[in-house]
């Protein structure tokens, strides 16, 4: 049995009869983080000795496990706080920063019985599409290593899909999920806005961020959901998605689905090849009862100055503790307390970081407010109409997650415009606070993945993996392995 | 020409609520620095902020009890800036949706009665404390106060005089410690006031260019920087150069404001939305709770006092200067005791004992009903009201055992006449030259020769009967 190639749901059954031991399985993930990290710059850091000890720990508890997922060795991304171990949001400026407390994501992966191999590469503080912006060195896709994994989840999504553990934890403010998974063909999800608590994720754009799963297929996604949804006391805007046991109810059913294909996001600037991959998607899904419709979207050409407004605010105002008094790293030689703050932020923030400061406090200062911040929020209200209309339309929508398949690295950051504008069809997503699952739906020319993304209404998480689990059962897009790789 | 002075007022309260505003810490002012902090108070990365409900309750009652219209959609905004005592670099407060506004409080002054417009009242939290170390050039922050819940209260530009901001900070202080919602003490920092100040020519409909004083410490401290200031900006005016609208520094030991940072300097602090607090709806149902749930307060109270126990208007506002006393007050009644005798030990023995012991009413431990029994006592005649004293004294601290101290002590009020005719007799015997000063006409031997007697029997008698006594055996 070659393990790493097994879904997460899969080792857990395996786990469970006792084919594996949790420790084996421990060490088979951390044997090709050994072997590939390296190359991929998954990893920010890898706590094998944590892991191996919590393995051994949770064995005794085998029997007796609930979840299917116990013992399935996993990572976090490294803007989601872990007690103990350096959480740097891949930026210079939190240097060993290990905070004494747990997300509550991860108290919740721990009380189900979660191993977590380390803390996983991403863009600086989740700014960026192509995880090229960590100050510890761009990831690289596992399907071309000439080419970035996305971002900014993606050391989450090349981990996942290099197997180097079975799931990842990843976060979502404009894309941050789905777009690594579509590039490096893995399974991802953004929850509703509020059903996953925030505690512990190191805020960049409070009222976008969500955090949620990169899998290898949806079902582990459901798996993890079931997990990780819920209201949090410590997580004031947290809800419950009353959306019940996603796992459960996933029958791969999708007769009398109604999938909008909203004509706006099958215009220019998309690549044909993409549009061929996530248009034979719909056809697969239409083969197994589903209807597809075409509705209009009209709000599309708003949605990526909008949400580069509003997250840029938000951040702005978020990355102002990272001042060098409290914790992190700190300047040296400074000559008064601005100095401080100016040579500790100047030198500890990259580039990409600093323009969305500057871009966040210009838009907030008064006398632009109203002209960029209002506006933004006033577009917010109505890009939720439009899919509040949609979804009277259609159960679900049906479009690309990214115009194109993963860049070159290096290609993006040169041209920081362009890469904003690939955001467009993530974004809405995260303004309107809905759910968005990104899947595997084909390959380019180049042999690099192609990914299709779901949207529902809120708390429609339940249609979305219904859906593309009844996708994954007609293909095996979501099976393919870097590498030459073989279905499992 | 005649000068106007225009001041309004911003006055920040801390909230007596056991924890702070977003996390479980406690709000107890002091203990050693940074022990009264957690992950959320002192902003680490990734830690969210939870709104007390307690909080959003005790200034909606602080909004009512001060005529404000409640505002059922309110939100929180964050403040950015950045300085070392706010771990977050951004306050949460309430710009665009404070929690109540256009509210009102009726003050009096010896000029008269007047009302205070109140602009709005809005939640927010508390920064920390740099604490300077001069032996080793270092700064240093104290987190504990961070979070601390505070409401802000501003008013409309509605005072005139430094009376009436007098009048108005103790109507307000004396509204909240009613409401229980603060302990308002100036000396802790738990009630602090800004006053925006300008002066114009009397009669003008203008405003002025205002200044912002800071750092005042003590209604006598605003008083005297209201004086200053407005002398200050007149003289500029009258010597024909400009006030600049400036925020100042009140500096106590000098007597004068000195400038801090001028409004070309000012901050920019970026309001916008907090996105990590939904907005607060509040239905009518919590409004009429609130509203049912308001304490009577000091005006209710002593207008109550003079129509329902016939105390006199002093009386009454003595006994509801603090809301602690009232409610002694009104147990004490309840008790039994006769109103006027229950004011009158209030406003005598038990301030004086807590005066003497530079104690607050709050810190007190004599319960109204071991106040009510000496009051019985002496109604009774068991003590008489100079040896009750002394039993006030000495149960004063412990809340003791009245009976069992006056036992104890032997006490109790000799009410036998023969011990007193006795007595009297042996006195006048022993000082025969008093007795025959007292009947040649000299008024004061009297008054020496009823001591003796008192003395003889130890404090015990009923001043009464040995008056009555002593003369009927100096006319024999």
């Amino acid at each position: 049995m070659e393990l790493t190639k097994l879904t997460a749901l899969e080792l857990g059954a395996a786990i469970k009869k006792g084919e594996v031991s949790v420790k084996e399985a421990a060490q088979a993930a951390l044997d090709a983080v050994a072997a590939q990290n390296k190359e991929l710059n998954a990893f920010i850091t890898v706590t094998s000795e944590r892991a191996l000890n919590r393995a051994e720990k949770l064995q005794a508890g085998v029997k007796d496990a609930e979840s299917p997922l116990y013992g399935v060795p996993m990572a976090i991304k490294d803007n989601i706080c872990t007690r103990g171990v350096k959480t740097s949001c891949a930026s210079k400026i939190l240097g060993d920063f290990a905070p004494p407390y747990d997300a509550s994501v991860v108290e919740r992966l721990a009380d189900m019985g979660a191993v977590s191999l380390g803390k996983l590469n991403m863009d600086e503080f989740a700014m960026g599409s192509t995880s090229e912006t960590s100050f510890y060195g761009p990831v690289r896709n596992p399907w071309d290593l000439e080419r970035a994994p996305g971002g900014s989840s993606g050391g989450a999504a090349a981990a996942v899909s290099a197997g180097l553990g079975w799931y990842a934890i990843g976060s979502d403010t404009g894309g941050s999920i789905r777009q690594p998974a579509s590039y490096c063909g893995v399974t991802g999800m953004k929850p509703t806005y509020g059903t996953v608590s925030r505690y512990g994720l190191i805020a960049y754009a409070s009222s976008l961020d969500q955090i949620g799963p990169l899998c290898r297929d949806a079902a582990d996604c459901a798996a993890i959901l079931d997990v990780l949804q819920g209201r949090d006391p410590k997580d004031g805007t947290s809800l419950d998605g009353q959306y019940g046991n996603l796992l459960g109810s996933l029958t791969g059913d999708v007769q009398g689905f109604k999938i909008g294909l909203p004509v706006d996001c099958y215009g220019d600037g998309l690549d044909g090849e993409v549009r061929a991959s996530v248009l034979a998607a719909a056809d697969v899904l239409r083969a197994r009862g589903a209807e597809v419709v075409e509705l209009s979207f009209p709000v599309m050409e708003y949605v990526v100055p909008a949400y580069y407004i509003i997250a840029a605010a938000e951040a702005s105002s978020n990355l102002s503790r990272f001042d060098g008094v409290k914790y992190g790293w700190r300047a040296e030689g400074y000559e008064s307390l601005d100095g401080l703050y100016r040579k500790t932020r100047t030198q500890g923030f990259g580039s990409e970081v600093k323009r969305r400061i500057l871009l966040g406090t210009f838009v907030l200062s008064s006398g632009y407010y109203d002209a960029y911040y209002r506006k933004a929020l006033q577009i917010k209200a109505v890009v939720k109409d439009a899919f509040d209309k949609a979804f009277h339309q259609c159960d679900m929508l049906l479009t690309p997650v990214a115009p194109a398949t993963a860049p070159k690295l290096g290609e993006s950051l040169s041209n920081p415009l362009q890469m904003y504008l690939s955001d467009v069809y993530t974004v809405p997503v995260n303004l309107a606070g809905l759910p968005g699952l990104s899947m595997p739906c084909g390959f380019d020319s180049k042999g690099l993945p192609i990914g299709a993304q779901l949207i529902g209404p809120h708390f429609g998480e339940g249609r979305l993996l219904n859906a593309a689990h009844a996708f994954q059962l007609d293909t095996d897009y979501h099976k393919r392995t870097p590498k030459g790789g073989d279905p499992a | 020409m005649t000068w106007e002075t225009v001041i309004g007022l911003e006055t920040h309260v801390e909230l007596a609520t056991k924890t702070k505003i977003f996390c479980a810490c406690t709000t107890r002012f002091g203990g050693d620095p940074n022990t009264h902090c957690c992950p959320v108070c002192t902003g680490m990365p990734g830690t969210l902020p939870v709104l007390n409900k307690k909080v959003l309750e005790f200034a909606v009652k602080a909004g009512l009890a001060l005529n404000c219209e409640i505002t059922r959609y309110s939100k929180f905004d964050r403040k950015n800036y950045f300085y070392p005592d706010l771990p977050k670099a951004y306050q949460i407060s309430q710009l665009y949706l404070p929690i109540a506004r256009d509210g009102a409080v009726s003050i009096r002054t010896a000029a008269g009665d007047k009302t205070i417009r109140i602009h709005e009242l809005h939640m927010e939290e508390d920064a920390g404390k740099l604490v300077h170390d001069p032996w080793i050039d270092q700064t240093r922050a104290d987190y504990n106060r961070c979070g601390v819940p505070l409401i802000e209260i501003v008013t409309e530009p509605d005072f005139r005089t430094a009376d009436e901001v007098t009048a108005y900070l103790e109507k307000l202080k004396e509204t909240l410690q009613y409401l229980g919602v603060s302990d308002c003490k100036m000396q802790e920092g738990s009630l602090r006031c800004d006053v925006n100040l300008s002066v114009r020519p009397m009669g003008s409909g203008e405003l002025g260019t205002r200044t912002e004083m800071k750092n005042l410490n003590s209604f006598k401290a605003i008083a005297r920087a209201i004086d200053y200031e407005a002398r200050r900006q007149i003289e500029l005016i009258e010597e024909d150069r400009r006030v600049v609208q400036e925020t100042r520094r009140w500096d106590e030991n000098k007597d004068a404001t000195y400038a801090m940072r001028s409004k070309e300097n000012a901050q920019d602090y970026r309001y916008f939305p907090e996105p990590d607090i939904p907005p607060i709806e509040l239905s009518e149902e919590y409004l009429d709770g609130l509203r049912a749930a308001q304490p009577e307060l000091a005006e209710a109270k002593r207008a109550r006092y003079q129509a329902e126990y016939g105390l006199p208007e002093y009386d009454s506002r003595m006994i509801t200067s603090d809301c602690v006393l009232a409610r002694f007050f009104e147990d004490l009644t309840a008790l039994g005791a006769p109103p006027k005798q229950g004011a009158n030990w209030i406003m005598g023995e038990v301030l004086g004992a807590l005066s003497a012991r530079g104690m607050e009413p709050k810190d007190m431990k004599l319960t109204p009903a071991t106040l009510a029994r000496l009051i019985t006592l002496v109604g009774e005649g068991t003590l008489n009201r100079n040896t009750a004293v002394k039993v006030f004294e000495a149960v004063f601290d412990t809340d003791g055992d009245v009976d069992a101290y006056v036992k104890a002590h032997g006490l109790e009020q000799v009410n036998d006449d023969g011990l007193v005719r006795e007595t009297a007799a042996k006195v006048l015997e022993a000082n025969p030259q008093s007795a025959a000063d007292y009947r040649g006409g000299k008024e004061k031997a009297f008054g020496f020769l009823v001591g003796q007697v008192m003395r003889e029997l130890k404090g015990r008698a009923n001043p009464q009967s040995v008056n009555r006594i002593l003369k009927e055996l100096l006319t024999q």
